[in-house]
């Protein structure tokens, strides 16, 4: 036993390398990214387990199954949206069911710190009918991780741990425990994992089978706590995740016990824990950090009959957005704390930027400059560093979507006679998603260009490695199809700026496909180089 | 016996490293403390705030409520200003006085200072001159840390060992002055 100073990310980290974990994969996302990070320190310290940055997450989804099925203990850790690009292996895993303990952790981002939209992985849960997680602070996220490796091998089902970017990027104290030993190989069951219809009906009337032990092991398990107080039955909470931290800390200023309440930090809903919580008061109070998912459970199309569900639906909670202790404190009916008036001098806002010196800046003023005076110029981009070329002074870019759209929709926008129609994408996106669409439109010679910003890694996320840099690159540009005449490069500084408008204008104007590879190392990679 | 804390600067400008020294005392003080920060795309030059939580108890939020922060602990003097609500109405405000202008429309400092010196209490400290008398202007982050350290509830000598741990392994000089860095920020607060 020890005590180690840990993030939320990290703690479900060492949780599953004490609990036995043989191997780990994941792509980079906010606020995801930091849990691979540490299991690759971890891993490079003691040589014992595996920790792999894959090519995307549906690969790294895979290649974590693949582990499972060995029989050994695998975790595959991403951002919300990352489960939407794993969400084929994902669904399909319910059904074969894990071998070894197989653990899925998903961070979501409420209020959207850094993504494009707060979706709830607890929906994934529900929709594929396996176990979750729901830690509310980092012991939790520590503890679970074994007792989810413990349930997934009892039942025989992947578990979903749900994070959130507030756990995901918060340190605190976590009392750490005994390692234990990795799992033998083991080879999983031909009969359950070779998902023809035969089998896939036979393993999915089982899956649906053991959803009443899912509930009974909710019921009994610690994580998940019921407290009743009889002086006062005009409320009781119901409180998942973090969102429990947010209520105990508005009570616990209170003279006396607390209202009713109920922690909820397992899936499928303690469905027995909440008809004990809902018969003992007259309303209920659900507070979550994310979709209402648990609160339109306990209403349902007809209400509970007699008592009242408040929370984000009728407006006691905002409908969206990041919950913090002072919008809970508000729902619970307690007066704001006396604090300090707000300066009252207009605060300028201070928004992130790109590096000075960054390659992406001169890419982009070469950009514009090229497309000076088109007055329908579309410019697709996506996910990255250079997304913040949408703001000024560049305003360079006019989509961003999801990863690897920027080439599939520049092709789309062209195929309807949109000209022109520019990709702008990063290596480590283009990695990701951009390969495939770019070979479809490589065969269709489809007139578009796609500008590959290849700064050689992952920035955004802190500089993760990259599959699709440097010569690699531009080999792989050509075994897809690109017309080799089309295939440019440029290197994007402030002396090259007018021979790189040149390059851009050309290949715009060619009536075909062109790809141009802005070669430039990020500033922060080469500056972190320097110093090591 | 509780402390709330709020560190406040521009991404870059060292917050996290202050965070690791305050957190590690805390540790070594036999403390519970959680501290919530913030990575990704704010930290390219975009503000960057902690909240940081001390106490001898259970400590519920990751996030100070507004009006239970104690000290706002800020690098940058408009970036101390973002979180005044959430302080106390006896809170206390400790900020280096030097702007970080990134932005096309800062405000003018001498009104932005004035804003600070409204709190009840504020210590406002050169912490880019007293740095570089330190012999890096990299430690202004330690100055305001030397600066803070008197109403802090945590042991000085557990701060001095963190400081200590943080940067020995990046030679003898930058350990030394960022230790000076310590002492004169808290010079100067104290005689403030
Ligand atoms: S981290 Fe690298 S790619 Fe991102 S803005 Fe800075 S220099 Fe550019």
């Amino acid at each position: 036993m020890s005590q180690q100073i840990l993030l939320g990310d990290e703690a479900v980290a060492l949780g599953a390398v004490h609990a036995g974990l043989s191997a780990a994969y994941s792509y980079p996302g906010t606020p995801a990214s930091e849990i691979l990070e540490s299991l690759v320190r971890l891993s490079a310290e003691s040589g014992a387990f595996k920790a792999v940055w894959s090519v995307n997450e549906k690969v790294a989804y895979e290649e974590a199954l693949g582990v499972s099925f060995a029989g050994k203990r695998s975790l595959v850790s991403f951002k919300h949206v990352g489960l939407n690009v794993a969400a084929d292996p994902f669904m399909n895993s319910a059904i074969t069911g894990a071998n070894g303990g197989f653990l899925v952790v998903s961070a979501d981002d409420p209020g959207m710190h850094s993504s494009q939209n707060e979706q709830d992985s607890r929906y994934y849960v529900q929709f594929a009918h396996i176990p979750g997680f729901e830690p509310s602070n980092h012991q939790e996220a520590y503890d679970m991780a074994r007792e989810a490796y413990d349930l997934s091998e009892r039942l025989g089902l992947p578990v979903l741990m749900r994070l959130v970017t507030r756990l995901s990027h918060s340190r605190s104290a976590v009392e750490t425990r005994q390692a234990r030993a990795q799992n033998e190989l083991k080879k999983g069951a031909g009969k359950d994992w070779i998902l023809l219809p035969a089998n896939a009906r036979r393993r999915f009337s089982q899956l649906l089978d053991q959803q009443a032990e899912m509930v009974r092991y909710s019921e009994q398990s610690p994580f998940n706590r019921l407290e009743l107080n009889d002086r006062d039955r005009s409320l009781g909470v119901i409180a998942s995740g973090i969102a429990y931290n947010y209520f105990r800390e508005a009570v616990a200023g209170n003279v006396g016990a607390p209202p009713s309440f109920l922690k909820v930090s397992t899936y499928p809903l303690p469905e027995g824990l909440i008809r004990r919580l809902a018969a003992q008061v007259d309303r209920i109070l659900v507070l979550e950090d994310g979709y209402p998912f648990i609160e339109r459970q306990v209403r349902g199309l007809f209400g509970l009959p007699g008592k009242t569900v408040s929370g984000r639906t009728d407006g006691t909670l905002p409908a969206s957005g990041e919950l913090n202790p002072d919008i809970v404190r508000r729902s619970l009916g307690l007066a704001p704390l006396p604090s300090l008036p707000p300066s009252g001098l207009p605060l300028a806002n201070r928004p992130p930027q790109l590096c000075v010196g960054c390659p992406h800046a001169d890419t982009f003023k070469a950009l514009n400059k090229a497309l000076e005076g088109r007055a329908l110029s579309n410019v697709f981009s996506d996910i990255g560093c250079y997304t913040l070329g949408a703001l000024p002074p560049y305003s360079a870019i006019h989509s961003c979507v999801c990863m690897g759209a920027s080439v599939s929709m520049a092709r789309g926008a062209s195929d309807v006679g949109l000209r022109p129609a520019v990709s702008v994408i990063g290596d480590s996106t283009f990695a990701h998603s951009g390969i495939t669409p770019l070979l479809g439109a490589a065969r269709a010679d489809a007139d578009m260009t796609v500008i590959i910003l290849d700064n050689a890694t992952t920035a955004m996320t802190g500089g993760q490695p990259t599959y699709g840099s440097g010569q690699e690159l531009l080999r792989l540009l050509e075994g897809l199809g690109v017309p080799r005449a089309h295939i440019r490069t440029i290197e994007p500084l402030p002396k090259n700026h007018e021979a790189n408008v040149q390059v851009i204008k050309d290949e715009i104007a060619h009536p075909g496909l062109s790809v141009i590879v802005a070669v430039r190392e990020c500033i922060q990679e080469q500056r972190k180089k320097k110093r090591s | 016996m509780k402390q709330d804390i709020i560190l406040a600067g521009v991404g870059g400008q060292g917050i996290l490293s202050i965070a690791f020294v305050i957190d590690n005392a805390a540790l070594a003080d036999g403390l519970t403390f959680k501290q919530a920060e913030v990575h990704g795309m704010a930290q390219r030059g975009g503000a960057v705030q902690s909240h940081l939580r001390l106490s001898d108890g259970t400590i519920w939020s990751d996030l100070i409520p507004k009006g239970e922060a104690d000290l706002i602990l800020s690098v940058e003097p408009l970036e101390a200003l973002r979180y005044m609500d959430h302080l106390r109405p006896d809170g206390v405000i400790v900020t280096s006085s030097t702007p970080y202008k990134n932005i096309p429309d800062y405000p003018d400092v001498a009104e932005v200072l004035e804003a600070v010196r409204r709190a009840p209490k504020s210590v406002i400290i050169d912490a880019e001159a007293l740095a570089k008398e330190a012999g890096t202007a990299k430690a202004q982050n330690i100055v305001l840390l030397g600066a803070a350290a008197p109403v802090l509830m945590l042991k000085e000598q557990s701060l001095l060992a963190t400081i200590d741990s943080l940067f020995r392994g990046r030679g003898l000089p930058i350990l030394e002055a960022n230790l000076k860095a310590f002492a004169l920020g808290k010079k100067a607060a104290l005689g403030s």
